[in-house]
């Protein structure tokens, strides 16, 4: 009984989201292109396609720091696992007996052992989404499981990060060290990937992958699952106390995590002519945490939108004026961390519209006027708080 | 067997530079829980000052340029000890007992720094102290009203775009009649070089090989450093009010410790430290924008491995890291697994600096399998220690 109710009272929202969701995907699979080539700003099609292969890395960190409170700094490793995955398996695109090009730069004559599999393109696809989880999951397993946390993990992670980047930097006779791989001169399907063609059918698969990682998303925040995670969050020592064991979840949100990386890697790779140990610089996996916390953290809307209007924002302010971008991006840093702790769509939700409200001279609704005007406890609220 | 201690030596002082820069980031985790990601953007302001003293220096000739070097400490720690403070004060401050936002901060705060060391120019420093001027004498002087509170939003919207806006305006305005000499950068983008003194170059000769007078300079300052650091944690009263916030914030509040204050103490301390570490790895390469970057990992993992509990935590770990670095890193190890052709393909796979990082961070998350916490951790009886 009490369950059919709830089900009632959870499917009309449920409803709304979804028509939401589509007429958004809509929008940005037909109109958005069309505006943007009307414009005469075409090359933006392009940049927007990756920012939305951005964006499902965004929803990953999303799940792990805005949901479960792990701070990953090091998802840029993920991210250009993916790449590489789908990169290595484009370059397999030769001839029988031929090699990519780079390795006879080194005079390699054979093939490394681990690049054969990637002669297939479902062993590829796979590999984009099941080798960073794998890594993903062995990390974060041998330091969970020793109840390492807080910036502890974030630490290590990056510490990750930068080995990994050493170790594809080095690496020249196996993967061409520093100059990675090009792809958009390599062959997919017989059509060259940088060709028109392919990169509007990446852009449709980007927001196609986009929805799908928001669905998986909101399924994993929503349920039960989604609850221990929260609690995780808040209190991690009481969750432990009441009979669950936190290191398996955890583990599990990393992997997924790093999974949605792995694919916005492939995307982001694909229309971007190629991936490069780049990727996995410090201060771009940091870039990827203030997507979302501009946004709002644990807030899923706000992980999309918050990549997207970073990233505009840098293009545009990089191109225009180089040298404020640092400025900028510090000062962004800043304040999201200081005055919106939330994000921006945790300040709609929460006090949004009484400030707004105030600013334009609306008194807003006070329980105890005289209590919360009195400017004595005002300045006890302002001054000491703990 | 000259070849291991060779290495040993190589990696001790590599290890020295290593604790210096470690010391300050260990002392400021312990107490507050905060990682400064700032640390390395600290050091390279260490580095430039030690650059700016040594150009005041050059003019002076001989006798005097000597003795640059210790001015120069003195004044990279000053230097950084302030904007430790002002970092403490203006951020940190507001972030109490949210350490991931606090990270995430104090990276905003090390860009900054960045570009700034990148486009420091007279007219950026005349624009930015007009607008400190402007806003801040302004909400002070408006601070004293009584209904300070209720219009403090209103104040701040009208105010901080127009102290931006005049700031703005007339740095501009100065730049376009003085031209060059006011709109050049300082440093510009590209690295500087520290010369070294006299007295600090050539070497030691130690049978057949020689070693650096700066390494031997840096080991020594390293000691100093930590012997210095020991005193003050140890001796004195303000020592004494730190060890005992780091072991137990609420109970040293209760017994009228200005916590506070101890914070503020403390992460001066601790950036001035940086300072120093940043005066001594000019000595050892070019100095640039991004020389902070080089090392932050590098500490961070001296205080996951060393714990917080102890001083000793970080020197052992340091050396350790740095040694481990050296011996995997120039496959010191090679000659003696030889005969095993198996171990010595594997040796010499990781012989190289970055392939020896690989290995170490190996060993460092094989090492926490045994200790979580470090070496030496904090003892104690709560959950969440």
């Amino acid at each position: 009984m009490l369950r059919a109710i709830k089900g009632q009272i959870q499917k009309r929202p449920r409803l709304f989201e979804g028509i939401g969701v589509v007429a958004i995907a809509l929008l940005i699979l037909f109109a958005a292109p069309a505006i943007l080539t009307a414009m005469g700003q075409e090359f933006r099609v392009n940049m927007l396609g990756r920012f939305l292969a951005l964006a499902i890395v965004a929803l990953g960190i999303d799940l792990i720091w805005g949901y479960t409170g792990i701070l990953s700094l090091g998802h840029g490793l993920f991210f250009t696992l993916g790449g590489y995955a789908l990169a290595m398996h484009l370059k397999l695109q030769l001839p029988e007996g031929e090699l990519p090009e780079f390795f006879t730069l080194y005079g390699v004559k054979e093939l490394p052992w681990f690049w054969k599999p990637f002669h297939s393109f479902p062993f590829s696809l796979a590999a984009t989404i099941f080798v960073p989880m794998l890594i993903a999951a062995l990390l974060g397993y041998l330091v969970f499981r020793n109840r390492i946390r807080g910036v502890y993990f974030s630490i290590l992670t990056q510490a990750a990060l930068i080995v990994f980047f050493n170790f594809f930097n080095s690496q020249q006779k196996l993967i061409n060290g520093t100059n990675g791989l090009k792809t958009d001169t390599a062959k997919i399907f017989d059509v060259y990937v940088g060709s028109d063609d392919v990169q509007r059918i990446l852009y449709i698969l980007s927001v196609v992958f986009l929805i799908l990682a928001y669905c998986l998303s909101r399924w994993l925040t929503s349920g039960r699952l989604g609850r221990l995670l929260i609690a995780i969050r808040d209190d991690e020592s009481r969750v432990r106390f009441s009979g669950y064991d936190p290191t398996g979840f955890k583990v599990l949100v990393f992997a997924v995590s790093a999974g949605l990386a792995g694919i916005a890697g492939a995307l982001y790779a694909a229309q971007s002519g190629g991936i490069s140990p780049k990727t996995m610089d410090i201060a771009f996996s940091i870039e990827m945490v203030i997507w979302v916390a501009v946004g709002g953290r644990a807030s899923l809307v706000g992980a999309i939108l918050g990549a997207i209007l970073v990233n505009f924002s840098k293009s545009i302010l990089s191109e225009q004026f180089p040298q404020v971008w640092l400025f900028f991006l510090g000062g962004l840093f800043l304040t999201v961390v200081t005055v919106l702790p939330d994000g921006f769509v945790g300040w709609l939700r929460t006090q949004g519209v009484d400030q707004v409200r105030s600013l334009l001279g609306r008194r807003r609704l006070l329980t105890y006027p005289s209590l919360a005007e009195d400017p004595e406890v005002e300045y006890e609220r302002q001054n000491l708080r703990n | 067997m000259t070849a291991l201690l060779n290495g040993l030596f190589d990696g001790i002082s590599i290890g020295s530079v290593l604790l210096l820069a470690a010391l300050g980031l260990a002392i400021v985790f312990g107490l507050m829980g905060v990682i400064n990601m700032a640390h390395g953007e600290l050091m390279m302001m260490g580095a430039y000052t030690t650059f700016v003293v040594q150009n005041i220096f050059k003019p002076l000739g001989a006798p005097w340029f000597g003795l640059y070097i210790i001015v120069a400490l003195v004044a990279a720690f000053f230097v950084t000890a302030i904007m430790g403070l002002i970092l403490e004060r203006g951020v940190i401050r507001y972030l109490y007992g949210r350490p991931l936002e606090t990270l995430l901060a104090t990276w905003g705060v090390s860009l900054i720094l960045q570009q700034f060391v990148r486009s420091v120019s007279w007219m950026l420093v005349i624009g930015l102290s007009l607008f400190c001027v402007l806003f801040f004498g302004t909400m002070t002087l408006l601070a004293r009203r009584r209904n300070f509170q209720r219009i403090r939003n209103w104040v701040l919207v009208i105010l901080l775009p127009l102290s931006t806006g005049i700031a703005w305006n007339v740095a501009t305005w100065v730049g376009g009649i003085y031209k060059l000499p006011v709109t050049q950068p300082w440093f510009g983008a590209q690295n500087v070089d520290v010369t070294a003194p006299g007295w600090l170059r050539g070497g030691l000769k130690l049978g057949a090989s020689q070693v650096p007078y700066t390494r031997l300079f840096i080991l020594g300052l390293t000691i100093v450093c930590i012997l210095g650091v020991y005193t003050f944690l140890h001796r004195s009263a303000w020592g004494l009010r730190i060890r005992a916030v780091t072991q137990n914030r609420e109970m040293s509040a209760c017994l009228g410790i200005p916590t506070q204050t101890v914070d503020a103490l403390t992460f001066a301390i601790g950036s001035g430290l940086a300072g120093i570490a940043g005066c001594a790895v000019s000595f050892l390469g070019s100095v640039g924008p991004n020389t902070g970057q080089n090392y932050i990992v590098d500490t961070f993992m001296v205080v996951v491995v060393g714990g917080v509990g102890k001083l000793v935590g970080s020197i052992v770990a340091a050396l350790a890291i740095g040694i481990a670095n050296y011996i995997i890193g120039t496959n010191a190890l090679g000659p003696f697994v030889a005969s095993v052709p198996f171990l010595a393909d594997f040796f010499a796979f990781f012989a190289n600096a970055s392939m020896a990082k690989v290995m170490v961070f190996a060993l460092i998350i094989s090492f926490l399998q045994f200790k979580p916490a470090g070496m030496f951790p904090q003892k104690g009886r709560t959950v969440d220690a």
